[in-house]
């Protein structure tokens, strides 16, 4: 600012400025004398009523300033007090009349739609057919769905398997908390968050889970190596088997579970079993699928070594399910795994 | 098609209707409350719409679930495995993006001590001003 101004008065509109302001005579500088000098009628007023005028003068114009000080402050603060009220309500007014007019049109598509449960219906058709009545032969699958999602679309399920791992790689970076940058009173705050208020070694929460955990992850088992045979699989089994862990947890706290599950064994498990799963559905893409032949034997439909790759396959996605259903209770509780 | 026919379409659906239903309480909870944990409510309240709008579309009256009981491998046995697998895999995928949403609100309500939508936008204006 100040250089703008050096600019100005060395600039030829200045001295032009100048010229104008101060003129040849002396005229200019004789009216600043007088207006330097003080007023000589107010030497002649008593000092108080100077002091009174004065103080008139001041109060009006204070008063002014602060009524205009008001006019500003109403039109600035109305978009935040009276103004987003009204937005607010005229927000919650059109919110329920879209959501009422959403539905309304849902319930009209949906009084043309096929009757329920009807057989004849067109999304019965021939896929469905063909899983139903060649599914056990080809996959060798007496549950069909299991057939279906690990063996005709197995590649949609190590789809879901990676979306499971990126999530918690995501939970990952946004909650974990590092020991070595954070200082000791964040992590004792931290601590008393969590466990400060909760009574430490239950008694009876401990010995029901030592009864209880066993049964619950012998369990979780069963279903993931009889999902080829009954209704289950690695989904359902993984989580039945995350929930027995995360019980665990919450019985003996983080230094005992910390024994057997800490972050490697997450990224081992996890790692191997999305590998595995990558490779031998790989495998099975470049030989079994388009009705190539298949090396692999289905073997016999209902025994446990049956239906070729898919007791394999809801393993690993099991392990995977379990393990990211523990991560994402530890991240969220502790901030670390 | 008058009213009385379009009311006995409906019946038909009843399964429908409360999927239907259930979805709009819950974009009606996304768009309304201000808490974010409620919007992730509602987001998992659409979810379950689906899946069970899904269900009831594969489901055929009087079958079993597709399951091959007594070597029988007939279309007329057993229900559509199709939505089943397809419901799934929704499922899998809502558990993953309920996760990272609720991950979003925790780092949101350590930066800004609050879980109000409103209140954390005049936040963050406020630190770009600064």
């Amino acid at each position: 600012m100040a250089r703008k101004n050096e600019h100005y008065e060395e600039s030829l509109l200045g001295r032009l400025d100048r010229w104008t302001q101060s003129g040849e005579s002396g005229l200019d500088q004789r009216m600043m004398d007088d207006l330097a000098s003080p007023p000589p009628p107010a030497a002649s007023l008593p000092q108080k009523e100077l002091e009174r005028r004065m103080d008139r003068d001041d109060r009006m114009k204070h008063h002014m300033l602060l009524q205009e000080q008001a006019t500003y402050d109403r039109i600035r603060t109305w978009g935040s007090v009276r103004g987003s009220r009204f937005f607010r309500r005229a927000y919650i007014v059109l919110a329920v009349l879209f959501c009422l007019a959403l539905i309304a049109v849902l319930l009209r598509a949906t009084a043309t739609l096929p009757p329920f449960g009807n057989p004849d219906n067109p999304m019965h058709n021939d896929v469905a057919r063909r899983y139903i009545e060649d599914g056990m032969e080809e996959t060798g699958a007496v549950n069909l769905v299991a057939g279906m999602i690990l063996d005709y679309r197995a590649f949609d399920t190590l789809g879901e398997s990676n979306v499971l791992f990126t999530a918690v790689c995501a939970v990952l970076i946004l909650l974990r908390i590092s020991k070595e940058h954070s200082d000791a009173t964040a992590m004792l705050e931290l601590e008393a968050d969590d466990r400060m208020y909760e009574p430490q070694d239950d008694l009876i929460l401990q010995t029901m889970v030592r009864l209880l955990v066993p049964l619950i992850l012998l369990f979780g088992i069963y279903v993931i190596l009889n999902g080829h045979i009954s209704p289950g699989g690695g989904f359902s089994g993984g989580a039945v088997m995350g929930a027995g862990l995360i019980l665990y947890l919450n019985a003996f706290g983080f230094e005992k579970a910390e024994r057997f599950f800490t972050f490697r064994t997450f990224q081992t498990v996890s790692v191997i079993s999305l590998s595995f799963y990558a490779l031998s559905k790989s495998y099975s893409f470049f030989t079994g699928a388009n009705h190539l032949p298949s090396i692999i034997q289905t073997g016999i439909p209902g025994k446990i070594f049956s239906a070729g790759l898919i007791p394999y396959l809801n393993i690993a996605v099991g392990l995977v399910v379990c393990c990211t259903m523990y991560a994402l209770y530890t991240l969220f509780r502790k901030g670390d795994l | 098609m008058t009213g009385v026919h379009f009311l006995e379409d409906l019946s038909a659906h009843l399964a429908e209707i409360s999927a239907i239903i259930l979805f709009g309480i819950g974009i009606t909870l996304l768009m309304l409350s201000r808490n974010m944990i409620k919007k992730n409510i509602g987001f998992s309240m659409t979810d379950s719409a689906i899946y069970l709008f899904l269900a009831a579309k594969g489901y055929i009256s009087g079958r079993k679930a597709p399951i091959v009981v007594d070597g029988i491998e007939q279309m007329a046995y057993y229900i559509n495995p199709i939505p089943a697998g397809l419901v799934l895999t929704g499922i899998v995928v809502s558990v993953a993006s309920s996760a990272v949403l609720l991950a979003l609100t925790v780092r949101l309500y350590r930066q800004y001590h609050t879980l109000d939508i409103d209140e954390i936008t005049s936040l963050a204006q406020k630190e770009e001003e600064v």
